[in-house]
């Protein structure tokens, strides 16, 4: 269960995140959609203790991440948009070492590897050093290892970007299926419109910072008569592009500051 | 506890799997070993001073300690290119335990590093006193390895980019080497030098290798000792502190 309330964030004089207020209930998958530079990874960021918010409440099954970091972290899981394997260590001993920090008993540890291996046809590779493995290999192994501690909540991050069709496919197969197994609540971003219309229970759009809608792919359609969540997403956020635009400097100086902190 | 093992398990499994790593960095003191300690051999006779060779064995084995042990604390500059240091700052443990871990990996590695340089000076013809000094030798090569594995740490955690290494390497890692008293007696120095030798760490530790195994003390073993405690517990506290403030 998320619950968050008038969330804020700003970089000096640049606000990120304008005060958002949304709800994810346990078992749900919950879409974050937007253009780039819209706070969603900030918005992740703040849930997940990476990242100070300005000012509003985050509760995460009922803990608060600004005052009980650790306990909470224990409480989910997180895919990053950019890989955080270690290359040099094999699968299974990637998945070990995250079994450790999270503090899974030894043998359950071991039975949930081999499960969450086999389930992402991984384990004939698991003695394989990362290093040799292809993009869709290492995004797999990344959301297995997510899954590994049996989070109740679990962020991804634009997890299918720059993965061919196929992998995406079996991506959100194994996704939607450790949902429903494992009753894991799943809040991800997306650039892929038809990815969100598949697998989201809810779905959130996201625009400067603040959330323009909400509601269900047949709601969103609907507000806007578009018959494709594509379309219902142009018409909620524009069709200007936002990272090459003519305000790539403010662009590039909101980007800088905010990786200065 | 179980992070700190884990975590100390990886730099381990990390050096024993980079064969390559390993020969590039025992060639480093090999060649100084070589070049210096015979080069410089007969001028350091003709002084008076007896056997290069066993005058600057213990130093060589003090700096491959230093650079073993600082790079790999600069190494976590490419578990943060990598994301790989993320995946360890969400995890619900304490930075300080993650922190130990890598800290104490580090010195680990380079212990052992400074273990196999003590074997290559045996094989060149470098002999200690008596062979029951090398646990107290040992002892020395660990200290050293905690005092700037913990140094490694505190700068990884705020270099950002590759930039930065060279700065450390010609500013920080090379002077400590060439005023620790490596490679030339501290005696009869310039005042300046002697008060800048004296507030490197590592001349504490050369000192304490080199009387420990040539029974050539410039201070004392309890001094080298107390000051190297001192130090490595003041750049352990460093390095938790910034640790503690990396942001991803």
């Amino acid at each position: 269960m998320i619950r968050v309330q008038n969330l804020v964030k700003s970089f000096g004089d640049f606000t990120a995140v304008k005060g958002i207020t949304f709800e994810v209930a346990q078992g749900e998958i919950f879409a974050f959609l937007g253009p780039n530079g819209a706070g969603k990874t900030t918005t992740i960021k703040m849930l997940t203790t990476l990242l100070q918010p300005t000012s509003g409440t985050i509760e995460l099954n009922g803990l608060n991440p600004l005052t009980h970091a650790q306990q909470a972290r224990q409480h989910f899981g997180i895919v990053f948009q950019d890989p955080s394997l270690d290359s040099e260590q094999t699968a299974y001993e990637n998945m070990d070492l995250h079994g450790v920090l999270y503090h899974v008993p030894r043998k359950l540890r071991a039975e949930r590897i081999e499960r969450l291996l086999k389930l992402f046809e991984l384990w004939d590779r698991k003695d394989n050093y990362v290093k040799t493995f292809s993009g869709g290999m290492k995004r797999r192994l990344e959301i297995a290892r997510g899954f590994l501690h049996t989070p109740s909540i679990l962020f991804l991050d634009e997890p299918t970007l720059g993965l061919d069709p196929q992998s995406r496919n079996q991506l959100w197969t194994h996704v939607k299926h450790l949902n429903e197994t494992e009753k894991t609540t799943v809040f991800l971003t997306t650039h892929y419109m038809d990815e969100a219309d598949r697998v989201a229970h809810r779905i959130a759009i996201m625009d400067h910072g603040t959330i323009v809608a909400q509601g269900t792919s047949a709601e969103l359609k609907q507000q806007t008569g578009s018959d494709s969540l594509e379309a219902a997403f142009l018409s909620f956020t524009g069709s200007s592009l936002r990272d090459e635009g003519a305000d790539a400097k403010a662009q590039l100086r909101q980007t800088a500051r905010m990786w200065r902190r | 506890m179980g992070a700190i093992y884990i975590l100390w398990l990886r730099e381990l499994k990390r050096y024993v799997r980079s064969r390559v790593q390993v020969v590039v960095s025992l060639g480093q003191p090999c060649l100084y070993l070589l070049a210096l300690g015979f080069g410089f051999g007969p001028v350091f006779q003709q002084a008076g001073h007896g056997s290069y060779l066993q005058f600057m064995a213990p130093g060589v084995i003090g700096m491959t300690v230093l650079f073993s042990s600082v790079f790999s604390g600069i190494a976590m500059l490419w578990d943060r290119q990598f994301g790989f240091l993320k995946e360890t700052l969400v995890a619900p443990v304490p930075r300080l335990h993650i922190m130990i871990g890598r800290t104490l990996g580090g010195a680990t590695v380079a212990s052992i590093q400074g273990l196999l340089i003590l074997i290559i000076c045996l094989i060149a013809g470098f002999r200690p006193h008596s062979w029951t000094v090398l646990p107290q030798a040992i002892a020395f090569i660990l200290m050293v390895a905690i005092v700037f594995s913990a140094l490694g740490t505190a700068i990884g955690s705020v270099l950002q980019d590759m930039q930065g290494f060279q700065l450390i390497m010609n500013f920080l890692v090379m002077p400590v080497f060439f005023l620790s008293g490596a490679l030339y007696p501290l005696n009869n120095l310039p005042r300046i030098m002697t008060i800048i030798t004296r507030l490197d760490p590592l001349t504490y530790g050369v000192d304490g290798l080199r009387g420990s195994l040539i029974q050539s003390w410039r201070f004392n073993p309890a001094l080298d000792f107390t000051v190297l405690a001192i130090v490595a517990a003041l750049f352990l506290s460093l390095g938790a502190y910034l640790f503690s403030k990396i942001e991803v």
